[in-house]
């Protein structure tokens, strides 16, 4: 069986069921990660994925190859996790600390550098979560996955002027929570 | 001159030197440290000289970075879940593939209907003719 993503791909769309759940194989932790980033809850992340390659399989013939896999899978999911976050009325970030356990292969060998990039990094997820959804789903989806604002706008039924509103507002909350202002110092209107 | 009116004037000379404040270009300091966006000329002589926006910069240049390193970060899914995906696809599968069999036979139903009854029409018709020919030969 091929194991290249795109010679999984070319498989699956002539049928081939097995190079099919192969794709699934090689990608669901990394779609995984952006549904629980994007939900901020493993149940929600998981019907998510679950939607997300449902999707995936019954529209894989209009999947043209211009993008990678990722990235399409990626707007998928986006798609998926906005139509989930729809359907909750509520947030839950009382369950949001039980974070699962990362796997992180660039380990710096500096203690002190990798402290601050630790701290800055924890520091960052809590920030994350504290956001809005709607806030959250842009700005992961930007600046972490690197969509394009024309992407972000069309899977999250927003505009693109909206797509950009919301991405500034994300990142000057962000930035406001990591490197809080001193005091009589204040925070520029948004 | 009082106070607030020498405070004025040292305010109107600041302006007149660098026409930008800070909040002016707040929205543009983000998409500049992003890449997406290059400030003006104004904007870049201001920035030169303003220390708080250096800072912001900086900042913004620093939460970016530790944004994109979380792409490398991969969560380990919840136990079950690629079981799960695979049991769904295949339901799906099977869904699609019993959907197509009956489409199939309805097709070739509906085809073998739409044959009987042109095959019905044709026969009546030459049975008529036949039978007019019939009375007129009478």
């Amino acid at each position: 069986m091929p194991q290249d993503v795109a010679e999984l791909v070319a498989a699956a769309k002539h049928g081939d069921r097995e190079a099919f759940d192969e794709l699934v194989r090689v990608t669901y932790a990394d779609t995984y990660t952006l549904a629980y980033r994007l939900t901020g809850n493993e149940e929600d992340a998981r019907d998510v994925v679950q939607e997300a390659y449902l999707r995936a399989f019954r529209g894989l013939r209009r999947f043209r190859g211009d993008a990678q896999f990722s990235t399409w899978m990626y707007r998928i999911t986006a798609n998926c996790a906005a139509t989930q976050l729809g359907k909750r009325a509520r947030h839950r970030h009382d369950e949001l600390d039980d974070r699962a356990p990362v796997a992180d292969p660039r380990l710096d060998h500096d203690p002190q550098l990798r402290a601050d990039a630790d701290d800055l990094r924890s520091r960052l997820h809590a920030a994350l979560d504290a956001l809005p959804p709607r806030l959250r789903a842009v700005v992961v989806l930007r600046d972490v996955y690197e969509l394009s604002h024309e992407s972000i706008a069309a899977e999250l039924g927003i505009s693109e002027s909206a797509a950009k509103v919301r991405l500034h507002r994300a990142r000057h909350k962000l930035r406001d929570q990591l490197f809080p202002r001193r005091d009589g110092e204040a925070s520029r209107a948004v | 001159m009082t106070s607030r009116e020498r405070a004025d004037l040292r305010r109107n000379r600041a302006r007149e030197v660098d026409p930008v404040r800070c909040e002016d270009i707040a929205e543009d300091l983000a998409a500049a440290a992003d890449g997406n966006a290059l400030l003006g000329r104004s904007q870049r002589r201001h920035v030169e000289r303003c220390l708080r926006c250096q800072a912001e910069v900086v900042q913004y240049r620093r939460l970016l970075r530790a944004m994109r390193s979380l792409r490398t970060e991969v969560l380990e899914p919840a136990p079950g879940l690629l079981a799960d995906i695979l049991a769904n696809l295949e339901g799906a599968g099977e869904r699609h593939a019993v959907r197509s069999l009956l489409s199939g036979r309805r097709v070739a139903y509906l085809g073998g209907l739409a044959a009987a009854t042109a095959a019905g029409a044709a026969g009546a018709i030459v049975f008529a003719s036949r039978s007019r020919r019939t009375r007129l030969a009478g």
